[in-house]
C-alpha cells in the first residue's frame, strides 16, 4: 500500500515543462530538482515533499528522451505518478529510475491536488483516504516492466543480470 | 497468411528470431547506439551496473551537438569528461564540436544503413527510417543497459501504413507534409507504434525530405519510422491500420503555440509579429533548406525587427553552403549563421526567446518554454516559410517568394 498526498497536472505534460532544456548543462539530480515543473508551476519544486503522488491526464512526459524528467520527479520527492496514459520513453525511464509511472483511467477526474490518496498494486485500484471519496483502477503492469521495478530499476536488475552470466 | 512488415523483420534479425509479432518482447541487438553530450549519464548508468568494458564498442556513436561548442562551464566540464569515456573505452565512432547534429551525421556518414537496428538516447533516432533503418529513442539508462550487455528490451511495436501521396503544390515542402502528418495523425496518435511510409509522395522524394518527414514524425508519438527500402515489407504484412495523406491538397502550413498538433494553413496567422526567425535542426538544417532560403532572401534584407538565425545541421553541409554562395547570401541579407549543431532549437543558447517574444522556427517542436522564456510563443513552419516571415517581420506565406 502506497499513500501519499496529490498534485494534479493538465494533459500534454512535456519534458521541457518537467525539466526545461535550459537546465540540462547541470547533471547533478539536486540541482535539477530544484527546476522540476517548472514549466507548468514554478512553485512546485519548493512546495512538493517526499511521497507526493502525481496524478495527470493524458500524455504525461511527451517529446524528449532526457531522463533527468524522471529523475527530477524522483529526487523532488515523487516516486509515483497515476496518469491516463505515459509518453513511451518517459516511461520507460520512470521505471528504469525505480519510480512507478501507473496508467489509470479517470484517476485525473476522481482526484484533486491536496487529496491524500491510497494505492494497492495487488488490487490493482487507487482511492481516496476519505472513506465517501472515489476509487479507480489501475491498468495491469506487463511482466517486463514490473520486473523492472520489483528489481528497484534497470541499474540493479543489469547488475543481477550480469551476475548470473 | 500473414507475412511481416519492415520494423517487424528489423527487430526479428536483431533478436536472432525467424519471426515476431507486435506485442512480443524481445531482446535485441541493436547495430548502433548513439548518444549526445548526455552520454555522460550513460557512463554514471554503466559504471553504477558494474560496467568496466563496452560490450560492443563499434556500434557506440557519440556526437557533441545539443550545446556545441559548450555554451556553460558545466557544458565544458561535461564534454570534457565524455572525450575522457571516449578514449578510456576505446569509442572511435565520437565526433566533436562543429561536426553537425547526431541524426544527419549518422545518414551523412553512412552509419546508418536499411535493415539496421539504431538505438539512440535521443527522441529523434526516427530520422534514420529516411534510409531504411529502424530508429528508436531510448533514456539514459536503457542505453547504459546496451554498453553494458550489448542487447536491450524492446516490445515490437504494431506497424501503421501511411501513404502519401500526390504531387505537391508550388510552395510546398515536406515540412508542410511533416506538419499535416503529425496533425492528422495526433500528438500521441501513433503512440508505441511504428509508422510505414508509402505512396508516390515517398517514391518520388530525397533523403533530406525523407529525413525531415521521419524526424516530424516522432511527434506522433511513434517508437519509430520507416520509408521501406532495400528491406521491404512481405505483400502481405500486418497493419494496425492505414493512414491515407493526399499531399496534393495541402497548402504552407504552420504548427501554433504550444503543441505540434496544432496545425493551421499560414494564411490564417498570417501578419503575426515575428521576433526571430529559425532555420536549422536535425528537422530543417540540411542544403537544400538552406538553399531555399538564400533563394527567398536573395537580394532582401531580413526585417529590421527580426533576427534570422542559421544553424547548418552539419560541418559538411555548411562548407557546401559556403562553396556554393548561400551562406554568403545569407548573411548578406542580415541572418545570423551559428556553429553547426543542435542550435536554439532546445532553448539552451544560440538565440533563447525572451518573455513575450514570437519565434517562427524551422525545427520540431514548440511546447511552451522549448526555446526559453516559457512566456514565449513559437510557430513551427517549412524554411521557405520562416524566410519569407523573416524578411516581413510577420508570417508570411512563402509563395509570394517563390521565383
Amino acid at each position: 500500500m502506497i499513500c501519499g498526498k496529490v498534485w494534479k497536472f493538465a494533459d500534454d505534460i512535456d519534458t521541457d515543462a518537467i525539466i526545461p532544456g535550459r537546465y540540462l548543462d547541470d547533471y547533478s539530480p539536486l540541482s535539477l530538482a530544484k527546476h522540476v515543473m517548472e514549466g507548468v508551476d514554478p512553485t512546485f519544486a519548493s512546495k512538493v515533499s517526499k511521497g507526493d503522488i502525481i496524478v495527470a491526464g493524458r500524455h504525461f512526459g511527451i517529446g524528449s528522451s532526457r531522463e533527468q524528467a524522471a529523475t527530477a520527479l524522483l529526487v523532488a520527492g515523487v516516486e509515483v505518478i497515476l496518469a491516463e496514459s505515459f509518453a513511451r520513453i518517459f516511461y520507460r525511464n520512470a521505471v528504469n529510475k525505480g519510480m512507478l509511472p501507473l496508467i489509470c483511467k479517470g484517476g485525473a477526474e476522481a482526484f484533486e491536488t491536496g487529496e491524500q490518496i491510497v494505492i494497492d498494486i495487488e488490487k490493482g485500484v487507487a482511492h481516496s483516504a476519505e472513506e465517501s471519496g472515489k476509487s479507480v483502477a489501475l491498468d495491469k503492469m506487463s511482466p517486463y516492466i514490473s520486473k523492472i521495478y520489483s528489481s528497484g530499476g534497470l541499474v540493479k536488475l543489469v547488475i543481477s543480470e550480469l551476475g548470473k552470466t | 497468411m500473414s507475412g511481416l512488415t519492415v520494423c517487424e523483420k528489423i527487430l526479428a534479425r536483431a533478436a536472432g528470431l525467424g519471426s515476431v509479432m507486435p506485442g512480443d518482447v524481445v531482446e535485441a541487438t541493436p547495430d548502433v547506439a548513439l548518444s549526445h553530450e548526455n552520454t555522460f549519464l550513460i557512463h554514471r548508468a554503466f559504471r553504477e551496473m558494474g560496467g568496466v568494458r563496452i560490450a560492443n564498442p563499434s556500434s557506440v556513436v557519440i556526437v557533441f551537438d545539443h550545446r556545441a561548442p559548450a555554451n556553460t562551464v558545466n557544458s565544458a566540464n561535461t564534454q570534457k569528461a565524455v572525450r575522457a569515456i571516449t578514449s578510456d573505452l576505446g569509442i572511435t565512432q565520437f565526433f566533436d564540436v562543429g561536426a553537425g547534429i547526431c541524426h544527419q551525421l549518422l545518414i551523412e556518414q553512412g552509419i546508418a544503413k536499411a535493415g539496421m537496428l539504431v538505438t539512440g538516447s535521443d527522441s529523434h533516432t526516427t530520422t534514420c527510417g529516411a534510409v531504411g533503418a529502424i530508429g528508436i529513442g531510448l533514456g539514459a539508462s536503457d542505453m547504459a543497459a546496451i554498453w553494458a550487455k550489448g542487447s536491450i528490451w524492446l516490445k515490437v511495436p504494431e506497424s501503421v501504413k501511411v501513404e502519401i501521396s500526390g504531387k505537391t503544390p508550388e510552395g510546398v515542402y515536406s515540412k508542410d507534409i511533416s506538419l499535416e502528418t503529425v496533425s492528422h495523425i495526433g500528438a500521441m496518435g501513433a503512440d508505441y507504434c511504428c509508422l510505414e511510409f508509402h505512396g508516390d509522395y515517398i517514391s518520388d522524394s530525397t533523403v533530406s525530405e525523407r529525413m525531415t518527414l521521419c524526424n516530424m514524425a516522432a511527434e506522433t508519438g511513434a517508437k519509430s519510422v520507416v520509408v521501406p527500402q532495400t528491406l521491404l515489407p512481405d505483400p502481405l504484412a500486418n497493419y494496425s491500420r492505414t493512414i491515407k495523406i493526399d499531399s496534393s491538397k495541402i497548402g504552407p502550413l504552420v504548427s501554433t503555440p504550444h503543441s505540434v498538433e496544432k496545425v493551421a494553413p499560414v494564411s490564417e496567422f498570417e501578419g503575426t509579429k515575428v521576433d526571430q526567425a529559425f532555420i536549422g535542426s536535425c528537422t530543417n538544417g540540411r542544403l537544400d533548406d538552406l538553399e531555399l532560403a538564400s533563394a527567398i532572401l536573395a537580394g532582401r534584407k531580413v526585417h529590421p525587427g527580426t533576427r534570422l538565425i542559421i544553424s547548418p545541421a552539419s560541418a559538411e553541409i555548411y562548407a557546401m553552403a559556403l562553396d556554393k554562395g548561400i551562406i554568403g547570401t545569407l548573411v548578406s541579407a542580415g541572418a545570423v549563421i551559428t556553429s553547426p549543431g543542435c542550435g536554439p532549437c532546445l532553448g539552451a543558447h544560440q538565440g533563447v526567446l525572451a518573455d513575450g517574444e514570437v519565434c517562427i522556427s524551422a525545427s520540431n517542436r514548440n511546447f511552451r518554454g522549448r526555446m526559453g522564456s516559457r512566456e514565449a510563443s513559437i510557430y513551427l513552419a517549412s524554411p521557405a516559410t520562416v524566410a519569407a516571415s523573416a524578411i516581413e517581420g510577420k508570417i508570411a506565406d512563402p509563395r509570394r517568394y517563390i521565383r
